[in-house]
C-alpha cells in the first residue's frame, strides 16, 4: 500500500517552511552555511539556500557531505558501498552549519554526518533541517527544523523524490504487509 | 561496481571497469587527505600487516599511512628482524600472523607469485605490493591516477616507458594498466633489457630514445635496479645515461606539455638528470601523494564490507 504524503506543490511549501524556520532562528542568516547530506540532502540544501539568498547581497555557502566512510554498519554490509565524495569549499570553523537531509529516521546518518563534519573544522553550532521527520530514532538526535512530521511504522518506507535526482517532486509512504515484507530491500538507516 | 576478487594480486586480473572503480574511489580519498583532519573511521577495528621481504620506504610508508587514514591498524613486519632469518617459511610466517587476527596482508616479496601463493593459503585478503619482476599493481594504479588528474582520459594518449623493461614489475603493471585504459604504449631500453615477445602486450618497441621521445605525451622513466641486473645486460652507467637517460639536454628538447613520471627512488644522474626534478611537468611528488589515496581506495574496497565468498 502506498500513500502520497506530499505532491510537487507541497514539497515546495515544505522547503519554504524550512527556509522560514531557519532564517527566523538565525537572524540575518549571519555566518550561516548549509551542508546537504548526499544524495538528496544536497539539492534540498541548494533550494533552501536559494530562498535564504533571495533579496540578500551575501550568499549562504552550500556544501555537500558523503557519510559512507562514517557509517557504523560498514562491517555488516554485504558489498562495499561506493563513496561519492564530499565537497565543502569553505571553512566551517566559527560558522553555524545547518545540516540538510531529506528524511530523519533512526538518526544514524545524522550521527555519521556530525562526525564527518567535525573533521573539517570546529563550527560554532550545528543545526539539523529535514524535509520529513518519520520518527523511530535510535540515537538521541532531533531535528531543529522539520518540514513535516509523519507517524510511521518501523518498517514503512518513506521515499522522497526530487526533481534534481529523480525527475519529480514527491513524498511517498509505502506500507509493507507483514507477510510480504521484502528482506533484501532493506532501507538504509536514516 | 566493486571488485570481483577479494585480493589485489596484479593489474592482469583487473578489467577496465574495475581499474576505473579503484581510480574513482581514489579521487574521493584524495579529497580526504586535504581535510583539516585527514582521517576517516571507515575501517575502524580492522587490522592489516605490511609483510615486506624487500627494502622499501615509499611503498610500505604509503600503505601504512593509507591504513592509518582509514582508521585501520597496520602492523609492520620486516624480514631483517623477524624469524625469517631463522628459516621460517613464507607460509608459516603468514599463517602465524594471520592467527593473530589480521584482516589483510600487504606483501612485497622478491619471488614472483608469492602474493598469489599466499592468497591461496590464507583467509585474509592479500595485496601485492611488488613481487619480484612480476607486478606492482598499486604503482600502476597510482601512475594512472596521477596521469588522469593531469591529462584526463588516457584513451589514445601516447605513453613511453623507458628503462629496464625486462626486470621491472612497474613496467609490466604499467604496461597492462595503461593499455587497458586505452593508451598507446611504447617501451624503450637497451636490447638486453627488452624482454622477448613484449609486443604481445600490445606495445611498440624502440631501442633509440631520441627517435621516439619527440612523439609522446608521457615519459614514464624506470629506476635502474642495480640489485636486479647483471653485468652482461647493463653497459656502464655513463653509456646508459648517454643512450637512455633523461638528461638536461633531452629535457630541453621535450615539448613543454610532455609529463614525466618515475616510480622512485630516482638514481639522479643515471636514468634522469637532477634538472628533471625542477621541471614543472615532473609528477614524481604528486605520484607519491596520490599513492596514499590510491592505496586507501584499494584497502577500502577489499576490507570494507563482508566478502560472502569467505
Amino acid at each position: 500500500m502506498t500513500r502520497r504524503l506530499a505532491n510537487a506543490q507541497a514539497v515546495q511549501s515544505l522547503v519554504a517552511r524550512l527556509a522560514t524556520q531557519i532564517s527566523r532562528h538565525n537572524p540575518g542568516v549571519k555566518d550561516l552555511a548549509l551542508v546537504g547530506i548526499k544524495r538528496r540532502g544536497v539539492p534540498l540544501a541548494e533550494r533552501v539556500a536559494a530562498r535564504l539568498n533571495a533579496g540578500r547581497k551575501s550568499k549562504v555557502p552550500v556544501g555537500a557531505i558523503d557519510i559512507t566512510l562514517y557509517r557504523d554498519d560498514l562491517q555488516m554490509v554485504a558489498e562495499t558501498p561506493i563513496v561519492r565524495g564530499t565537497e565543502i569549499s569553505f571553512d566551517i570553523s566559527g560558522k553555524t552549519i545547518v545540516l540538510v537531509d531529506d528524511v530523519v529516521f533512526t538518526g544514524r546518518t545524522i550521527r555519521a554526518a556530525l562526525s564527518a563534519l567535525l573533521d573539517f573544522g570546529r563550527p560554532r553550532a550545528i543545526q539539523l533541517a529535514v524535509l520529513v521527520d518519520r520518527g523511530h530514532r535510535e540515537l538521541p538526535i532531533q531535528p531543529d527544523f522539520a518540514g513535516k512530521k509523519v507517524v510511521t511504522r518501523r518498517d514503512d518506507l518513506v521515499d522522497i523524490f526530487l526533481k534534481e535526482t529523480d525527475g519529480r517532486d514527491e513524498v511517498v509512504l509505502t506500507r509493507v504487509g507483514q507477510s510480504q515484507r521484502p528482506k533484501a530491500k532493506s532501507q538504509k538507516p536514516k | 561496481m566493486t571488485l570481483r576478487s577479494r585480493h589485489l594480486l596484479g593489474i592482469e586480473g583487473l578489467d577496465r571497469s574495475e581499474i576505473l572503480t579503484i581510480l574513482g574511489q581514489a579521487r574521493t580519498f584524495r579529497e580526504v587527505l586535504d581535510r583539516a583532519i585527514p582521517i576517516v573511521p571507515a575501517l575502524r577495528g580492522r587490522t592489516v600487516v605490511n609483510l615486506f621481504f624487500e627494502a622499501s620506504t615509499r611503498t610500505s610508508t604509503s600503505f601504512n599511512l593509507a591504513a592509518s587514514r582509514l582508521s585501520c591498524q597496520c602492523v609492520n613486519f620486516s624480514k631483517a628482524t623477524s624469524s625469517v632469518s631463522k628459516g621460517e617459511t613464507l607460509l608459516d610466517t603468514a599463517r602465524n600472523i594471520e592467527a593473530m587476527g589480521v584482516d589483510g596482508i600487504i606483501i612485497r616479496h622478491p619471488a614472483a607469485g608469492a602474493p598469489h601463493f599466499l592468497a591461496r593459503n590464507v583467509k585474509a585478503f592479500v595485496v601485492n605490493a611488488g613481487d619480484g619482476a612480476h607486478e606492482h599493481p598499486t604503482q600502476a594504479l597510482l601512475d594512472a591516477f596521477t596521469l588522469r588528474e593531469k591529462l584526463g582520459d588516457l584513451e589514445g594518449k601516447r605513453i613511453l616507458i623507458v628503462g629496464d623493461i625486462a626486470h621491472s614489475r612497474v613496467a609490466r603493471s604499467n604496461l597492462l594498466c595503461f593499455t587497458k585504459l586505452g593508451a598507446k604504449v611504447a617501451v624503450c631500453g637497451p636490447p638486453t633489457m627488452i624482454p622477448p615477445y613484449v609486443e604481445d602486450y600490445g606495445c611498440e618497441v624502440f631501442y633509440r630514445l631520441d627517435r621516439i621521445l619527440g612523439e609522446v605525451d608521457v615519459v614514464n622513466m624506470l629506476r635502474v635496479q642495480q640489485e636486479r641486473i647483471t653485468a652482461s645486460s647493463f653497459p656502464t652507467v655513463r653509456e646508459y645515461r648517454a643512450l637512455y637517460g633523461l638528461t638536461a639536454a633531452r629535457l630541453r628538447k621535450l615539448a613543454p606539455e610532455v609529463v614525466i613520471t618515475h616510480p622512485g627512488p630516482v638514481n639522479w644522474g643515471v636514468e634522469m638528470d637532477f634538472d628533471v626534478a625542477d621541471f614543472s611537468q615532473t609528477l614524481i611528488l604528486p605520484q607519491v601523494t596520490n599513492g596514499v589515496a590510491v592505496r586507501m581506495a584499494v584497502l577500502f574496497l577489499l576490507a570494507g564490507g563482508e566478502h560472502p565468498e569467505g
